[in-house]
């Protein structure tokens, strides 16, 4: 009799433990109970990995929702800091002005490279930094010199307030101009899309968005690639930030935990971002 | 009573009407404020004249005011044809059931989002124009004014039908009489009553295109340059004010959107302006 009763206790307490365990490995479990919004916005480069912390937490918690848009980094850092949004999304640290005007504060989550493209039709897979200064800067106008088809260079860049172009810009060009003749699109996928159908055309992304449509342009002869960016070879990169407005509370808080974890951390790795954890 | 409802009825349309117009005001007046640093300093017509080159320290709208001027007059040089004969199809020269059926696709097509006419852009209209023209990236001003003038032919084409439709039956039986055709009835009756609808159309059709922004920005390319020919890449003033009100509010770029948004308003004024006195001169002297 006795041992029977012990047993049913180990029976029943077992399970209980397992079950405490598991609510501290879970770290999504710190999302239950609650219910509220989360408004994200910036960056464009960050959306693949925050629709994916989304869909987990909303997952586990209907009753939050969380809603996305991009705009780039410069939208992000403005918009968090008229309190239009929670979090506001930039691939580039927000500059002493913005942090001091808005009372940011930064979490960085990932390190991002910054890859130059081509279209896969195109033969020419490595420049070396000279060159591609040249080409931005529309010196050199002809892929023919460089290897290629006997056919007009056609530049994509972004627009002024994006992060990937401010460290392109820095660490690629060496602030050396970008021709006037350049055509600007406003997001990381839609110069993926243009040089994607675009055979003469050449842009830059973020690593993370590099896939088989377009294909990455060694610099120097160092590969854009998580290895080369994760071991430092590969120098085009920046830190992707979430930034709030003061210290974050509630759910924003959490969101941002959730990002830090290994789990969030698990998401940018799979979404080609290098995790700072 | 139905006279108090009538009294009532006026005095909320009057309401309305001065709203809408007092918000026009407003608007103007919101822009010359955010705009008058630029104005004082006589700053404006340097920013009209100079070019676009923050390196330089200049922040000049004049590639992207040219931008906005080629690509819309060659958009309403596309559209002006293919509204008219498309118009006139309709309403005159096709049989009765075909030419409803037009018309039916026609009001349809007014309501399609102009973001549907950028992808359709983007995926069909850019290779096409790259490879045929084998000139650029196909992002240039011809596309975007091509994409434009399908944009606005709806709005031309239904005006121009109204105008159509309104000639007076016993003018054209009168012609008819006389032993004139289809054609001689249309030159001589029809259009000379459609012209005030044309106008309408023509005013209301440009300002559309002056103010689209998502078709330029998606297809235009977006360069900041004075385009040197029309398969060259070009920026709209309304294209520009999307791109850089991402900018820093301190900055000189986002002030140089207060004076891209006063030179549209009125450049678009000017333009309601002149055509309307356009129609007015010529409807004196026909009388």
């Amino acid at each position: 009799m006795k041992t029977k009763i012990l047993w049913l206790l180990v029976a029943v307490i077992l399970p209980v433990f397992a079950m405490m365990a598991n609510a501290h490995a879970n770290p999504l479990d710190s999302f239950k109970g609650e219910s509220g919004t989360i408004r994200i916005a910036g960056g464009t480069a960050h959306i693949p990995v925050m629709k994916e912390a989304a869909r987990q937490i909303m997952a586990v918690n209907p009753a939050i929702n969380i809603t996305i848009a991009g705009g780039g980094s410069g939208v992000g850092i403005k918009q968090v800091g008229e309190e239009l949004v929670d979090i506001g999304n930039s691939g580039r640290k927000p500059t002493d002005g913005e942090i001091a005007r808005y009372d940011l504060k930064m979490f960085e989550w990932a390190i991002d490279g910054v890859g130059v493209v081509v279209n896969p039709r195109n033969p020419v897979r490595g420049l070396s930094k000279s060159r591609l200064q040249e080409i931005f800067a529309g010196k050199v106008v002809n892929w023919k010199a460089l290897g290629g088809a006997d056919k007009g260079i056609n530049l994509y860049t972004r627009d002024e307030a994006s992060g990937t172009r401010e460290v392109f810009w820095q660490v690629a060009l060496d602030q050396k101009e970008i021709s006037s003749k350049a055509n600007v699109v406003v997001s990381n996928g839609a110069i993926k899309s243009a040089v994607a159908g675009d055979p003469y055309g050449i842009g830059y992304v973020s690593v993370g968005h590099i896939d088989e449509t377009v294909a990455p342009v060694a610099i120097d002869g160092i590969a854009p690639t998580l290895a080369s960016v994760r071991e430092r070879k590969y120098t085009i990169s920046r830190g992707l930030f979430s930034n709030t407005r003061k210290e974050p509370k509630g759910l924003t808080k959490k969101f941002i935990d959730f990002l830090l974890t290994p789990e969030g951390q698990k998401i940018a790795a799979d979404n080609g971002f290098i995790p700072v954890k | 009573m139905a006279n108090r409802l009538e009294k009532i009825t006026e005095w909320i349309l009057t309401l309305s009407a001065l709203v809408s117009a007092f918000i026009t005001v407003l608007i103007f007046v919101f822009l010359l404020i955010f705009g008058l640093p630029l104005l004082q300093g006589g700053q404006w017509f340097d920013l009209l004249a100079s070019p676009w080159s923050p390196r330089e320290g200049l922040y000049g709208i004049r590639p992207m005011l040219l931008g906005t001027v080629y690509i819309s007059l060659l958009g309403m040089a596309f559209a002006f044809p293919l509204s008219f004969g498309c118009a006139a199809l309709i309403s005159v020269f096709a049989p009765r059931s075909f030419g409803g059926f037009l018309r039916k696709v026609v009001q349809l097509m007014t309501g399609i989002p102009t973001v549907v006419y950028g992808f359709v852009g983007i995926f069909l209209l850019v290779p096409m124009v790259r490879e045929i023209l084998q000139g650029g990236s196909g992002m240039c001003l011809l596309t975007a004014s091509l994409m434009l003038s399908i944009l606005i032919s709806p709005t031309l084409i239904l005006f121009f039908v109204d105008g159509f439709d309104r000639a007076p039956r016993s003018h054209l039986d009168a012609v008819a009489a006389l032993g004139g055709n289809e054609m001689q009835q249309f030159i001589f009756v029809i259009l000379p009553n459609a012209w005030s609808n044309v106008l309408s159309g023509i005013v209301l059709a440009f300002g559309r295109v002056l103010g689209d922004t998502l078709i330029a920005l998606m297809i235009a390319g977006n360069a900041v340059q004075v385009p040197g020919s029309v398969l060259e890449s070009a920026r709209t003033l309304t294209a520009h004010v999307a791109l850089v009100i991402a900018a820093d509010y301190d900055s000189p770029e986002f002030k140089s959107i207060f004076a891209c948004g006063i030179t549209l308003y009125l450049f678009s004024a000017m333009m309601v302006v002149l055509i309307r006195s356009i129609g007015a001169i010529s409807g004196r002297k026909k009388r």
